[in-house]
């Protein structure tokens, strides 16, 4: 506690025993327990996705009924949302964020470690919820997608209850973590570390951080009125009473449409730093970066209907939301020409993380391109709800979300741990996993664009031989994180000598002071404020 | 206070994993409580019990650093922007509230009237007709989850809740006049304020109460009652749950003031309440405004 003792303790290494995690005020160790909870829930989500494909590998039903293909779909969402993307940006927030501003520790410690052990009590929730079902007397399966709309969402079973209780403990965690990041940039950067000096990894964060303390409470409150709609006698949601299930369209997408942007910043922040490096330039335009992430966030607010095109808003809201969903592609096309100045005429080598940089900017272009189709209400009329729609979301998630995540493992593993990762195991793991992933979802986009329709467990066989196709390369793809797993292991547990600083290209441009820290860091890494220059 | 030549970092702590054992105890609870499974209540009280050891151990802690002088004026300034966001995103939740408020009343009821550009949805009732307070629902007996019952009459502004309104506005003020006081290092001044405050509030929630009382059985204004209770009981319930919240911070404010704490420069746990509460009170003022006047 806070006597002259513990003040003594501050400089010492870590505590000993299992009481280091639990308790931990230790922004490098919640870091690891975020990445940690994130890697293995990648898992359980892909899990879920493998059952998906094994269901559509034919048509026909193969394993359960429908309720259970549903309620898989359910989670495979929320669990890749919410329990492997936020948590792994989070823990590279609380890894790198004080290192770079020359922090001691995350502004508000135990509150950091509170939005980490929350997390975990999410996901018991999240389980229970898919097992509740099972009991007799229960009623149905969480079965409504992640967007949970009414009213099948009153309708299900008391496993939805549980969802919605995930939900809450889910952004209560995630309005902690992010007050938290926010508070940790404004607050306590080292001494002539101003805003426009940190490396654009912190300005990412510092979006993202915004953007959740705005939307996670209205994704709060509008599962709280579907709670009370489902088990309080209120009417928000149905007409007969006065309500209207559109509402929970327009809240969930108030917070969904932003949290896209959630998933996505944290990972451009990362290839903002990650394609310098390799390039050995620094990066080009870092203020238009900068601006663009400010339109994006300022945009992103206001575009959220384009999902509800087909629920029959008025003809002016529509247009409005058309108008600046497709605006929208300006900053995103922005900051991938920064991302290719950066690299023109750059002395470019291509270690794992820049390969994954590289095609990040390749693959997620093309997710934008297939955004704009989907941004044309006409056309959307005819795309909506079908495969489409999930080949699309894929392409802008996996590269620019997931991938992004890989790539930061890779390029910071060596400063976390010490030691150099097996670059062949690691160039391996690349083509793998990004080759197996074109071969999963590049198909989805034929067999959308013919008509088959998402969250539905049968289809038509016209559409077997793509589907085949798109099952075998997806389990490809998930064996393959397998070998992500041991390349991650085995550089913890040894391997040759990071060194300080092990990419020479590191910091050019940045005045980020991650790279002057000992690899692994210390304990605490700084306990006076370094000065910056 | 120090500058920050030294940067302070809290030994690690017990309580955050506690207080997610508590969350997911409570929660737990009430999704199987309100779900009617044996045992439940139980669970609550478990994690009701959790929770408060939680927030005594865990204020607990923070008050005796506090005292102790551990913190410098950069983790002052960390708690200060903390509480700030804090609020801040406590307002996009009530926003999230008033702005659904306003689209039903504003878009939904209209277009189920048959008015507007959606009015195609009158075919489904047409003989109901949109108005505010909604006393005629379209279809009471139609419910995805049961029956409504339509209220008898709407909210009237002008009696208790006009009354409220003018009690927790002078909540406010004498909240103001306790840090007056406190800045003045007056503290009897202080005190009084404090216990006003705390008075004020605890007679705004018990007429708030009343209010409650007199809706369910005279009015037959309730959750059922459809949208208009819906939206009644969902604004002025949340209002009213941060008022508890609020008034019991209050009193612990009152206690600590009452051992002595806070200094003139020195009381960051003061003014975190104080905005809170402030917050709670423009709240009010939305609600009074929009949900009981216009
Ligand atoms: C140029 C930029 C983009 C445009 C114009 C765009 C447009 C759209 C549109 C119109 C839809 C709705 C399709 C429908 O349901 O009919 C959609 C769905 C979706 N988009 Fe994008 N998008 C863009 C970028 C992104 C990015 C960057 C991400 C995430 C990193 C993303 C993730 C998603 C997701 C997850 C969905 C589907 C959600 C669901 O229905 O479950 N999009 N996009
Ligand atoms: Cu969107």
């Amino acid at each position: 506690m806070s006597t002259d003792v513990a003040h003594e303790e501050h400089h010492h290494g870590p505590p000993k025993g299992i009481g280091r995690w639990l308790f931990s005020t230790n922004h490098k160790d919640i870091g690891t327990m975020y990445l940690t909870f994130a890697l293995t829930m990648l898992f359980v989500g892909g899990a879920s996705a493998m059952y998906i494909r094994a269901e559509l590998f034919m048509p026909g039903i193969q394993f359960m009924e429908p309720d259970f293909y549903n309620n898989m779909v359910t989670n495979h969402a929320l669990i890749m949302v919410f329990a492997v993307v936020m948590p792994a940006a989070a823990g590279l927030a609380n890894w790198m964020i004080p290192m770079m501003i020359g922090a001691p520790d995350m502004a508000l410690p135990r509150l950091n470690n509170l939005s980490f052990w929350l997390l975990p009590a999410a996901a018991v929730m999240l389980i229970l919820s898919t097992i509740v079902p099972f009991m007799p007397g229960t009623g149905t399966a969480v079965n409504t997608g992640w967007t949970l709309y009414p009213p099948l969402s009153i309708q299900a079973g008391m496993g939805m209850d549980f969802v919605i209780f995930t939900v809450h403990i889910l952004g209560v965690s995630s309005i902690l973590a992010s007050i938290n990041i926010v508070v940790t940039i404004l607050n306590m950067r080292a001494p002539g570390m101003t805003l426009f000096k940190m490396p654009m990894f912190c300005w990412a964060w510092l979006f993202t951080g915004l953007l959740l303390i705005i939307i996670a409470p209205v994704l709060a409150g509008g599962v709280t009125m579907l709670l009370f709609d489902r088990h309080f006698g209120t009417s928000f949601f149905d007409a007969a009473g006065g309500g209207d299930p559109v509402l929970f369209q327009h809240l969930f997408w108030f917070f969904g449409h932003p949290e896209v942007y959630v998933l996505l910043l944290p990972s451009i922040g990362v290839i903002a730093m990650i394609i310098p490096t390799f390039s050995r330039k620094p990066l080009f335009g870092y203020k238009s970066l900068v601006g663009g992430m400010a339109v994006l966030f300022t945009l992103g607010l206001v575009a959220w209907a384009h999902h509800q095109y087909t629920v029959g808003m008025a003809a002016g809201p529509t247009t409005w939301f058309m108008i600046i969903t497709i605006l929208i592609s300006i900053p995103v096309g922005l900051m991938l020409l920064n991302f290719m100045m950066t690299m023109w005429r750059g002395a470019m080598t291509f270690e794992t993380p820049m390969l994954f940089a590289v095609s990040i900017v390749l693959m997620f272009s093309f997710a934008g391109v297939t955004g704009i189709m989907l941004a044309v209400v006409p056309a959307d009329l005819e795309y909506h709800d079908s495969m489409f729609v999930v080949a699309h979301f894929h392409y802008a998630l996996i590269p620019g979300a997931l991938l992004g995540l890989f790539a930061a493992a890779f390029y910071w593993l060596p400063k976390w741990t010490g030691n150099m990762y097996d670059e062949r195991l690691g160039k391996i793991f690349f083509w793998w996993n990004v080759i197996a992933f074109n071969l999963t979802f590049f198909p989805q986009h034929f067999y959308g664009l013919a008509g088959m329709p998402r969250r539905i467990v049968d289809y038509n066989p016209a559409f077997a031989d793509l589907n085949m196709l798109s099952s075998i390369a997806a389990f490809a793809y998930g064996i393959s994180h397998l070998l992500f797993l041991y390349i991650v292991i085995k550089t913890v547990k040894g391997g040759v000598k990071a060194g300080n600083k092990p990419w020479e290209g590191a910091q050019v441009g940045t005045t980020g002071l991650e790279w002057d820290l000992s690899s692994p860091p210390p304990f605490h890494s700084y306990a006076t404020p370094p000065v910056v220059k | 206070m120090t500058t920050h030549d030294q940067y302070f970092v809290p030994e690690g702590s017990k309580w955050p994993i506690i207080a997610s054992l508590g969350v997911l105890t409570l929660l737990a609870g009430v999704a199987l409580a309100i779900n009617h499974i044996q045992g439940a209540t139980l669970m609550i009280i478990l994690g009701f019990i959790i929770m408060g050891t939680l927030f005594f151990g865990w204020f607990g802690e923070v008050i005796g650093e506090s005292k102790a002088g551990d913190y410098n004026s950069q983790v002052d300034a960390s708690f200060r922007q903390g509480m700030m966001w804090f609020i801040g995103s406590e307002v996009f939740f009530f926003a999230c509230f008033f702005g659904s408020y306003y689209y039903l009343r504003e878009l939904t009821l209209p277009y189920l009237g048959g008015e507007g550009h959606l009015g195609k949805t009158h075919m489904l009732w047409e003989n109901f007709k949109s108005t505010w307070p909604l006393l005629n629902l379209p279809d009471p007996a139609a419910g995805i989850k049961g029956q409504y019952s339509e209220a008898r009459e709407a909210m009237a502004a002008w009696g208790i809740p006009a009354l409220n309104t003018a009690i927790l506005l002078s909540s406010g003020g004498t909240l103001t006049w306790a840090h007056w006081g406190l800045k003045k290092n007056n503290r009897r001044q202080l005190n009084i304020g404090l216990v006003l405050t705390v008075l004020l509030g605890v007679t705004f929630f018990l007429l708030q109460v009343k209010e409650y009382g007199h809706a369910y059985h005279e009015m037959n204004l309730t959750l059922h009652s459809g949208l208009y209770g819906s939206v009644f009981y969902l604004l002025t319930g949340f209002h009213g749950f941060h008022v508890v919240v609020g008034a019991i911070m209050l009193m612990a404010i009152l206690g600590r003031t009452l051992k002595g704490h806070f200094s003139e420069h020195d009381h960051f746990g003061f003014e975190a309440v104080a905005w809170y509460w402030h917050f709670v009170d423009v709240v009010w003022l939305g609600l009074f405004i929009f949900v009981y006047w216009l």
